[in-house]
């Protein structure tokens, strides 16, 4: 409504009276001493710490095939969600059904899907943090939050050490998310509870290579 | 249009003095608070010690909100640009009640009857769940701590924790009576254990979410040169919201906007480490405008005022508006780990609630809270983007002392005149010192006295004095000491 616009827009204006009229943002100093990284040396390393402090599985590999393999074979997978775009080499065939996103699945297969296996477009070690973009090999948002084992395999050329190199690599015009851990919730007395309404379990697949995978 | 902020505190709410006396009797809260704020106090400090640059970090997130809040209008305009942009829509509410109604209309064009609902100050601030509920529609909350507090019909109590005041015994029966009305039951034989809790929790909500066509949300940032808008959670259940329904309505406060998407490395760094003691909080969820084929196919933005413009007015007072709500503030207070978070009466407990509810309630209302502090500082130093709150504190104090000038001065005002008189000369001083020891020592027990007289009572009721020395210092002086010294009583 614009009556609800220009009366804030007012308000605001009105507000800032003491605020000399030529100034512009940029005369407000932003001092940005920080550092763009806290990370160290080994910053795949600190990325598979970092994981693991959270309770997610690691694995350090240089042969995603078998650890993916290992990795559904030891979670007894049946329904496994697979978004466009992994690397063809990636998936081989198990005791697993694999569930195209094309078309697109209902909820309510995604709710019975017993795991999902993407890759992730960036890791960012000193958090742990997974990003997830929505581009090839990770699908739209819904796949990666409705099964309750959530496989992620990231090859280490895609691992930056802090938020702000993180933030520099991304395109906000796709859906972000940002996974770190398990879903988990301290609501009640403060004790942690892994596992709420997010997948339950998370395992991420270390790739060291430093090429990038075909696509 | 200019009868704002209907919710932000409580009505009926008592003024904090007499809330704070009566949550100070409950020796059990008193006790899950103590545990609480000192557990996520030892996490703040762990996570934020790890970084050598924290102060450098609080140094860019301080001036970044500075430079907003001085540029606000350009900004926002900037914001609703961008939003659009990226296909979503921007709506704007002057006050709670226009708020409440565009959500309101928005929910009925859908055809829909039911929302689901992502943790969020802004819409309890307006009170959004009580207006949709008069136009008929449920709005469903999904992060666990507000299931607790909607379904037993309770206020929250923490900004991040809302049901802090909740023990696990409490919890269990309010999911066993309340969980059947609203959907499905708690299951049999829930136990008490946190682990169990939270799985009813899952099981009840995650019908709702697969079947949820709107969702209403907040916002902790929205990017002003993208348009992207940014929510922080742990459970997932706001992945559901923002990623499931067709429609997403997302109410934002105006003080939220940030110029740029680089500025979210110092906010994705501050906050987590603030609020949770955590180095990143399990989900971060971004979205600008709509996207085909992934997520809503609608999203409204509601930009609200609601008492803002009128806090940003104050050169003072508008520091408070930088706030991320990360609650750390709250955890070290002296006064909130005692009172909890109920007394304040607010939306927005603890120090920040102290200087954020009156200014947004304008003069006059909430005027007891500013008064709820010891003005240690903790929370300034602790604050992730260095809002000055015993500053803002004593400030809003002031206020509220000139606000009462001119009328019939109250009896602490004359108090306070009578002391300046007495202070002011060393005679009257030793005068009233005599007559203090000779009267004070009648009224006392065991060294202190508990009650005071008539108008005086006011002082004593909340505080025990110690009875005055038989002899002050100054009259010890002069008796031990001959000579010159004691000639400076003139």
């Amino acid at each position: 409504m614009s009556g609800a616009r220009d009366t804030v827009l007012r308000r605001v204006r009105a507000a800032l009276a003491d605020v000399p009229a030529g100034e512009r943002p940029d005369d407000v100093p932003v001092p940005r001493a920080y550092r763009r990284s806290h990370a160290g040396g080994d910053v795949v390393g600190l990325f598979a710490d970092r994981l693991s402090d959270y309770g997610a599985g690691v694995t350090r590999t240089g042969d995603p095939a078998t650890a993916i393999t290992a990795a559904l074979t030891r979670r007894g997978v049946d329904g496994l969600v697979v978004p466009d775009g992994l690397p063809s080499g990636w998936l081989r065939p198990g005791p697993w059904s694999v569930l195209r996103d094309d078309p697109p699945l209902p909820v309510a297969a995604l709710d019975d899907a017993s795991g999902v296996l993407t890759t992730a477009t960036a890791g960012i070690a000193v958090t742990g943090t997974l990003v997830l973009d929505a581009g090839p090999g990770q699908g739209r948002r819904a796949l990666t939050l409705l099964p309750d084992y959530h496989l992620c395999v990231v090859p280490s050329a895609r691992i930056v050490g802090d938020v702000p190199e993180a933030l520099a690599r991304l395109a906000p015009d796709a859906p972000l998310t940002f996974v770190s851990g398990p879903s988990a919730t301290s609501d009640i007395e403060l004790d942690r509870v892994e596992g709420v309404h997010g997948p339950r379990v998370l395992e991420v697949i270390i790739v060291e290579d430093d090429k990038e995978p075909p696509a | 249009m200019n009868t704002p902020h209907d919710s932000v505190v409580w009505l009926g709410a008592p003024a904090f003095p007499e809330a704070a006396r009566s949550a100070l009797a409950d020796t059990r809260l008193r006790k899950n608070l103590r545990k609480a704020t000192g557990t996520i106090r030892e996490k703040r400090l762990a996570a934020t010690g790890e970084l050598d640059d924290w102060e450098e970090l609080r140094a860019a997130g301080a001036a970044v909100k500075r430079r907003t809040l001085r540029h606000l209008d350009r900004y926002l305009e900037q914001l609703e640009e961008s939003v659009a942009r990226a296909g979503g829509t921007v709506h704007w509410a002057a006050d709670a009640a226009e708020a409440n109604r565009i959500v309101t209309e928005l929910v009925t064009a859908t055809g829909e009857r039911e929302v689901v609902k992502v943790k969020s100050m802004a819409t309890q601030e307006i009170g959004l769940n009580e207006a949709l509920a008069a136009a008929g529609i449920s709005a469903y909350e999904t992060d666990l701590a507000e299931l607790i507090v909607q379904l037993a019909g309770d206020h929250p109590s923490h900004i991040l924790v809302p049901a802090i005041h909740r023990g696990r015994a409490e919890i269990r029966e309010i999911f066993r009576r309340g969980m059947g009305d609203r959907g499905r039951p708690a299951p049999d034989g829930l136990s008490d254990e946190p682990a169990a809790l939270a799985e009813a929790a899952r099981l009840h909500l995650r019908d709702k979410f697969l079947r949820a066509k709107v969702a209403v949300s907040g916002a902790n940032f929205a990017c002003a040169d993208t348009g992207t808008i940014g929510v922080v959670e742990s459970e997932g259940n706001g992945r559901m919201c923002l990623t499931l329904p067709d429609t997403l309505i997302t109410v934002m406060g105006i003080e939220k906007v940030l110029p740029s998407f680089a500025d979210l490395e110092v906010f994705l760094q501050l906050l987590p480490r603030s609020s949770t003691g955590e180095r990143m909080n399990p989900y971060t969820s971004m979205w600008t405008g709509t996207v085909a084929g992934d997520g809503p196919r609608a999203f409204h933005l509601v930009l609200l005022d609601n008492g803002r413009t009128a806090t940003l007015r104050d050169p003072v007072g508008r520091q408070a508006l930088a706030c991320i709500r990360c609650s750390a503030c709250l955890n070290v207070c002296p006064v909130y780990e005692r009172t909890g978070g109920h007394a304040y009466g607010s939306v927005y407990p603890g120090p920040i609630g102290a200087v954020l509810t009156p200014q947004l309630m304008g003069v006059g209302q909430a005027s007891s809270l500013p008064f709820a502090s010891t003005l240690c500082g903790a929370c300034y130093d602790a604050c992730p983007v260095k809002i000055d709150i015993p500053e803002v504190l004593v400030h809003l104090r002031a206020a509220e002392v000139d606000a009462k000038r001119g009328g019939v001065p109250t009896p602490e005002a004359l108090a306070m005149k009578a002391a300046a008189g007495v202070l002011g000369s060393p005679r009257r001083l030793a005068a009233a010192q005599r007559a203090a020891a000779a009267t004070g020592r009648l009224s006392a027990r065991r060294g202190s006295i508990r009650r005071l007289p008539g108008p005086l009572s006011r002082w004593s009721d909340t505080r025990d004095t110690p009875a005055p020395p038989r002899e002050s210092f100054r009259a010890w002086w002069r008796r031990t000491r001959t000579g010159p010294t004691a000639e400076d009583e003139r």
